[in-house]
């Protein structure tokens, strides 16, 4: 690992303040000291935000579940109020990693990260979040942007991350046996009106599933995707899954979730 | 005084352990060090074209660059192979030079070609980024079926072969097979993989320019026999000025067997500095260059009758050896393979052919189980075939093929002493509610899900191993084991053994062996091993030899301090040695109420007069003192054996298999401790469950290791395992005072077969290859399908 400068911020504004083109901030350094370590990523400064104590808590009303960007994963699974107002997502957070990374991990790094097959993003985007950053407001649907790619600008930081409240939902992961990231996840969501099926590991970024999304508005039965034969041509293929078993394993996992449910 | 042989006694290392008071190789930091980097070939096959370290030793902190060019001009030598095999033409195998720094060639990703050494770690790596090295990179052979027609990779071996090798009678098998009713037959790979050891290797080395000795620390299953090779084949100090410590070690398997080219060059770069030099492997550097198991390609038949008795057997195998023959690379597909390949089994023809080829990729060598667990899943995967087309039931067809008596001379090499093969199937059968398949089978149905039960009976010959047998078929060394027993004037007790404890427990069980014997509190006996300057000579701890051949030994040991301490008793208290008895730790001569307590014979063996007496308790020809050595050779191999039983449930919708039971039921002789076999089980089901079902390693074709992290190679985790079902049975083996059989590699050997026997079974009857991988299982379950449609 190559010297860097490390800075403690204690708000958002000295954080972005900091921040420089050859910055990163540092949550729970999941991803980002791995990678430096491997010599895969270098900075001149990291800018550790996990001491902003704003930046982490629980929040929850009637509509929306909120939690601050610096809460860990083990904040999550262990909330008594998420289990309540949304299960699937502390069941989500319990399935991350293992307990070393549940006890360092954040959300916020999570989504801002925007791993191909990171289980938070199928939340941000089956839930309807809002991604509240130190500047502005990004809708789910338009934050993440691809691989490893999101809206976020250079110094713009994630504060919370907003979660409406859905009548029933369900995440069910066919986990990668080494890494357990998703090989598959699949998160189905039934809001007021209408049905989300984010689904992450399978391609190259999160998406809704819109052919799924819309057979389960009309008829929220496993039934109605069944058999569905899923364009596999974008999806990913490694040595752990081919495109072909990821097509079939989207609406294996759907069809789980929405049984769940 | 209680036995404690046979006893759960609580591990007298955990408390260490336990507390983080372990001290391990990377624990130890020396005045002065310096840090070692490697620099290794990005390549799999290249060759070196120019080397430049300039820029690098300009480099902050650089204390030394030394190359394969410093190495050769020093004479040290290679690593080597410790087993010489010949081929079946008579020739012998053909071994390419293997410098500790490749000076012209590199082999295999990983393959070092300088190191870097400096004042600190992280100044040693920024250095060794600055190491320029010019290869030309050259067509990797890789495949192991097809290596014998890749290029040559190393100069004057012809088809990569290093050796084709037969065990057996051709003639005789043609023949048993022209008498057969039906021929089974089957291709099988058996998947190659990473030991992965808890703790990665590591070295720190001391040179002591006034006694000119160089002290190595390493991670190592057998320091003697590293001091030995290092001196002998590496000309890095004559023996007596080389210690080699093995301190704590984290795990082993087989892969810390091997001299490793950091060894060698920080022994030898320590005293060109006249520094210490320290190395500690990052996780990365020991998935490239840890020895590698397994992986080989097999085609096996098997000649029946129609009513199922066993007529003939053939195996045709090609043994990958990866870049270099190293320690037990060659001896690991051959004698500890070949003659396994025929199970519990009487099976009148039998032959083993391997051919054995370098690829490059890393080194192969042995790992739990060597060649016993590749024997055991072919003929296992066979029989269960077998049993398929025949119709007949798998246990059923095992019993019938069974030896019923003991000796058993087994169709190949081996004659097993004792066991009990029919016992021990029912037994497991008993435990898995065997009978109870059918049901559950319905059950799994009616859910959705496809239900399998595969059984394995395996023996295998561990406790290697009788010198004079193993030196005839070309292992460079003997394979005894010794141990010295001290007594201390106060009546404690140092056994020194020379088997090495990474993981087994030798603390307590030696322990409880060692005061048994000798009738002194366990809390007064330590076990000393893994330290050339503290014992005798040991060959260390590998093939399952610690208890069968160390802990004899001790024992014999443990009976000549008892024999000298009845001819002391006997003077001291005016009787015949003959009429002295020894029971818990007293001396008793017979028909009276005198007796010394060894304490007491001991303290006079040290302290041999009296005030105001002109007089010893010291028998003519006794000398003063309390301390016996015994070198032991086995007469033969030990043979446990057993039967295993899995039962997975598939879902045939994502192809995960669920492993729902577990049963091995294992004859290990007598059992020392059974909290510690019960962990050796457990481990070895673990590693050999890994196999089955998640463990790979993947190279690409250019040789590049897919499977470099666990990220991507999958160690197995416990959610991965159902609770075990553990029982045994118990024949006491005959050809060992203790009557012990080795427990250690059991697990690993057994559960490949018995795993995929069940998935196999679940899935109809389709070949699935190792590990059963949810993707292969889930389009088998297509094909399955697909075909129970048809037929309906």
């Amino acid at each position: 690992m190559k010297d860097f400068n490390y800075h403690s911020a204690k708000d958002s504004k000295e954080a972005s303040k900091l921040a420089s083109s050859s910055s990163a901030f540092l949550a729970g350094g999941m991803t980002t000291i791995p990678s430096m370590k491997l010599g895969l990523a270098t900075y001149k400064d990291l800018i550790d935000i996990k001491n902003i104590k704003k930046l982490s808590g629980i929040k929850v009303s009637g509509k929306s579940v909120t939690i601050g960007a610096a809460t860990k994963h083990v904040e999550v699974s262990n909330s008594k109020d998420i289990k309540k107002a949304i299960p699937s997502l502390s069941s989500l957070a319990e399935g991350i990693g293992d307990p070393q990374v549940r006890n360092r991990g954040t959300i916020g790094g999570s989504i801002a990260n925007n791993d191909p097959s990171a289980d938070y993003p199928s939340a941000c985007i089956a839930l309807n979040a809002t991604i509240h950053t130190n500047e502005r407001k990004i809708e789910a649907a338009k934050f993440f942007k691809g691989m490893f790619e999101t809206a976020l600008k250079k110094g713009e930081l994630i504060e919370a991350i907003e979660f409406q409240i859905p009548e029933k939902s369900s995440y069910q992961k066919h986990p990668n046996p080494a890494s357990r990231y998703a090989i598959v996840g699949v998160y189905v969501a039934k809001h007021k009106g209408d049905v989300n099926v984010a689904v992450t590991g399978a391609k190259s970024c999160v998406y809704n599933d819109k052919e799924m999304s819309k057979a389960l508005s009309g008829n929220f039965s496993s039934s109605s995707i069944d058999g569905m034969d899923l364009d596999s041509s974008e999806m990913n293929s490694d040595m752990h899954a081919s495109a072909d078993f990821r097509a079939s394993l989207v609406v294996t996992q759907a069809k789980k979730a929405v049984d769940a449910c | 005084m209680a036995s404690l042989v046979g006893s759960r006694v609580e591990r007298k290392e955990d408390k260490r352990f336990l507390t983080g008071k372990g001290r391990y190789t990377a624990d130890i930091n020396l005045a002065n060090q310096t840090y070692a980097i490697f620099v290794r070939s990005p390549h799999a096959r290249a060759s070196i074209k120019k080397l430049n370290i300039d820029k690098a030793l300009k480099s902050s902190g650089v204390v030394s660059i030394l190359t394969g060019k410093e190495i050769a001009d020093d004479k040290i030598g290679g690593l080597i192979a410790g087993w010489a095999i010949r081929s079946e033409d008579g020739t012998e195998m053909k071994c390419p030079g293997n410098p500790p720094l490749a000076k012209d060639n590199v082999n295999f990703v990983g393959d070092p070609v300088a190191v870097v050494i400096a004042e600190s770690l992280a100044e040693a790596k920024e250095a060794a980024e600055k190491v320029e090295v010019d290869y030309k990179v050259l067509k990797a052979v890789t495949s192991t079926a097809d290596a014998i027609n890749g290029d040559a990779i190393h100069e004057g071996i012809d088809k990569n072969l290093c050796f084709d090798w037969l065990l057996g009678d051709r003639q005789k098998v043609k023949e048993a097979f022209d008498k057969a009713d039906k021929v089974i037959s089957i291709d099988i790979i058996n998947n190659r993989l990473i030991p992965n050891a808890m703790e990665p290797r590591a070295c720190v080395a001391d040179y002591n320019a006034a006694s000119e000795e160089i002290t190595l620390y390493t991670t190592s299953q057998n320091p003697h026999l590293s001091r030995l090779i290092m001196s002998a084949f590496g000309n890095v100090a004559p023996e007596h000025k080389l210690r080699v410590v093995a301190p704590d070690v984290g795990g082993g398997f087989g892969s810390k067997i091997n001299v490793y080219n950091e060894d060698i060059v920080c022994s030898w770069a320590a005293k060109k500095i006249n520094r210490a030099i320290k190395w500690v492997a990052e996780r990365s550097e020991s998935f490239l260059t840890d020895i590698h198991g397994r992986d080989h390609v097999t085609h096996a038949e098997l000649a029946v009758t129609k009513d199922g008795k066993f007529l003939g057997f053939k195996n045709e195998t090609i043994a990958n050896l990866g870049a270099y023959a190293r320690v037990f690379g060659t001896v690991t597909p051959t004698y500890l393979f070949g003659p396994c390949a025929t199970g519990v089994y009487e099976i009148p023809a039998a032959y083993t052919n391997v051919k054995a080829v370098y690829t490059n990729t890393a080194p192969v060598d042995a790992y739990r189980g060597a060649g016993r667990p590749e024997a055991t899943y072919t003929i296992e995967r066979l029989v269960e075939k077998a049993s398929m087309e025949l119709g007949i039931d798998k246990t059923e067809l095992r019993i019938k093929n069974f030896p019923t008596a003991f000796p058993f001379k087994q169709t190949l090499v081996h004659t097993v002493d004792s066991g009990d093969y029919v016992a021990g199937m029912e037994k497991a059968k008993q435990m898995a509610d065997y009978k109870g398949f059918e049901a559950r089978r319905k059950e799994s149905e009616a859910k959705g899900k496809l239900r399998g039960i595969g059984v394995t009976s395996y023996f295998e010959a561990c406790g290697i191993a009788p010198s004079a047998a193993v030196m005839s078929l070309g292992c460079g060394v003997g394979l005894w084991e010794s141990a010295e027993v001290r007594f201390n004037p106060t009546g404690q007790v140092t056994v020194y053994t020379g088997s090495h404890s990474h993981g087994q427990s030798h603390q307590t069980t030696f322990a409880q062996i060692a005061a048994d014997e000798l009738g002194v509190p366990i809390e007064n006996i330590d076990i000393v091993h893994g330290d050339t300057d503290k014992g005798t000579f040991g060959m260390g701890t590998y093939g399952s030899r610690s208890l069968a051949v160390g802990g004899i030994a001790i024992v014999n040991a443990c009976k000549k301090i008892v024999e000298k301490g009845k001819r002391v008793t006997a003077k001291m208290l005016e009787a015949n040695p003959e009429d002295v008895e020894f029971k818990d730790g007293e001396f008793i001569v017979s028909k009276s109420n005198k007796k010394k307590t060894i304490g007491e014979v001991a303290f006079a063996c040290y302290l041999p007069g009296v005030r105001d007496e002109m007089k010893s308790p010291l028998p003519e020809g006794d000398e003063p003192g309390l301390k016996e050595t015994s070198f032991y050779d086995p007469s033969n191999f030990s043979f446990p054996a057993g039967t295993h039983i899995a039962e997975v449930e598939i879902d045939p919708e994502t192809g995960h298999v669920k492993l729902e039971k577990y049963t091995a039921c294992d004859d290990f002789g007598r059992i020392i401790n059974p909290m510690v076999v019960e962990g050796q089980v457990h481990g070895g089901l673990a590693q050999g469950i890994g196999q089955a079902l998640y463990e790979n390693a993947e190279y690409d074709e250019t040789g590049q290791l897919m499977t470099g992290s666990y990220m991507d190679y999958t160690m197995p985790r416990a959610d991965n395992f159902p609770e075990f079902n553990i029982g045994y049975t118990c024949t006491h083996a005959t050809t060992n005072p203790l009557g012990v059989k080795g427990c250690g590699e059991a697990g690993a050997i057994a559960a490949p077969p018995t795993v995929m026997n069940a998935v196999i079974d679940a899935l109809g009857g389709q070949e699935v290859t190792m590990p059963a991988t949810a993707e292969k299982v889930w389009k088998a379950c297509k094909n399955l399908k697909k075909s129970n449609a048809k037929a309906a």
